[in-house]
């Protein structure tokens, strides 16, 4: 897929783009009725969503690797915009990838792919007490308090199995930094 | 600037999963812009999305790829992207609500050492805002009304957890009281934001409590 993104962002690939689309509206037109919009609005998100994929592929084309997050922060600022109403607070502040990149290891596919399939491996291993957590939020669009009602435990509860969560994902793919 | 408090590994979490607040995404984002660390954490925690995202049985389009969108592609300009505006002291996310220079920002009084500025988020809900308090000053004890996020812009504060300084954040929910007493000569200039409106405002009431004698 990160090869797709590549071809779209070097050269402009009509082609490339079309087999983009064909491969993820779907699943973000999925991601969007998960977060509650209906079918309609939805598939209209999720054109949106690679549209702006391919604008970003051109603006980000010379960030190595992050290629695969692109649609889901993609996808997710434009649920925060649309569905929730709000300002997504989450676009690269300019200035923020030339301060950062000296300390960014150089991501190449490969050990990006590697990294993805360890996170993968991660979740699929994950209490099911931490793994609702991470679904309702990345998933079900809800907020730590709203996932505290849900589950009827104590907010500090939802966090610290957020926290765990992540500490698991981190140590699977620390030695490929 | 050597930042040695950063947001909770959950706050980050959630910001990368698009679940924080509005008021605490702006500080976060905002300590994003002055954090390396931070910037790879969220890298990282998006991955998760992606994999996620990756599971998600397909949605069946109503339409195959759209004519609308292969035609914007043809017409579509390669952007290009704006120098950085690297002047200013107020981080680059939070400049279109209060401009570039601490300096420049017209605050309200709140009390004898205490101004504000109140900042509008889209939706209204929660609260953020910038606080300087004078050197020296204590704030009062208060309980947090659910999270509650703290970047440090300018000066600095010391409480039971530390000094925080530039760019540092202080990630508080309602488990922890505090006491946070600005630095002696140089004050704190700091922006704050909360999750629920209601305690904060009761917390901006008791700073100005004892000043008014409501």
């Amino acid at each position: 897929m990160a090869e797709l993104i590549n071809r779209v962002a070097a050269r402009g690939d009509a082609s490339a783009f079309r087999e983009l689309f064909q491969t993820f509206a779907p699943r973000v037109k999925s991601y969007m009725m998960r977060q509650g919009a209906d079918p309609t609005a939805a598939e209209e998100l999720a054109q949106e969503t690679l549209l702006m994929v391919w604008r970003k592929a051109q603006l980000y084309s010379s960030e190595k690797g992050s290629a695969s997050t692109w649609i889901f922060t993609i996808a997710r600022n434009l649920r925060i915009d649309r569905l929730r109403r709000e300002v997504p607070w989450q676009e690269l502040p300019e200035g923020r990838d030339e301060e950062a990149s000296d300390d960014l290891a150089p991501d190449d596919a490969v050990v990006e792919r590697e990294r993805q399939k360890r996170v993968q491996a991660v979740l699929a291993q994950l209490p099911s007490d931490q793994a609702d957590v991470v679904n309702l939020s990345y998933l079900e669009g809800l907020s730590h308090s709203e996932i505290a009602d849900r589950l009827k435990v104590p907010l500090g509860t939802v966090k610290s199995r957020m926290r765990l969560a992540y500490q698991k994902i981190r140590e699977s793919v620390e030695d490929l930094k | 600037m050597k930042i040695t408090h950063h947001p909770d590994d959950s706050t980050l979490m959630f910001y990368a999963a698009g679940n924080l607040a509005e008021p605490l995404s702006a500080v976060v984002c905002a300590h994003l812009a002055m954090c390396p660390r931070c910037v790879r954490e969220v890298r990282a925690m998006e991955r998760v999305g992606v994999v996620l995202l990756d599971r998600l049985g397909p949605a069946a389009l109503s339409r195959p790829v759209p004519q609308m969108a292969l035609r914007a592609m043809e017409a579509e300009v390669a952007a290009t992207r704006g120098k950085p505006d690297l002047e200013g002291d107020i981080p680059v996310p939070l400049r279109h609500l209060l401009g570039a220079r601490i300096d420049d920002v017209c605050w309200k009084r709140l009390g004898i050492g205490i101004w504000n500025v109140a900042l509008t988020t889209q939706t209204g809900r929660g609260d953020l805002r910038l606080l300087r308090v004078g050197p020296g000053r204590a704030m009062p004890e208060h309980g947090h009304g659910g999270t509650e996020l703290t970047l440090i812009l300018r000066g600095s504060y010391r409480d039971e957890f530390g000094t925080y300084e530039p760019g540092d954040l202080a990630d508080l929910d309602d488990e922890f009281e505090h006491r946070p007493i600005a630095h002696p000569e140089l004050g704190c200039i700091c922006v704050i934001a909360s999750e629920r409106p209601a305690r904060f405002k009761n917390f901006i009431a008791r700073l100005i409590q004892p000043l008014t004698g409501f």
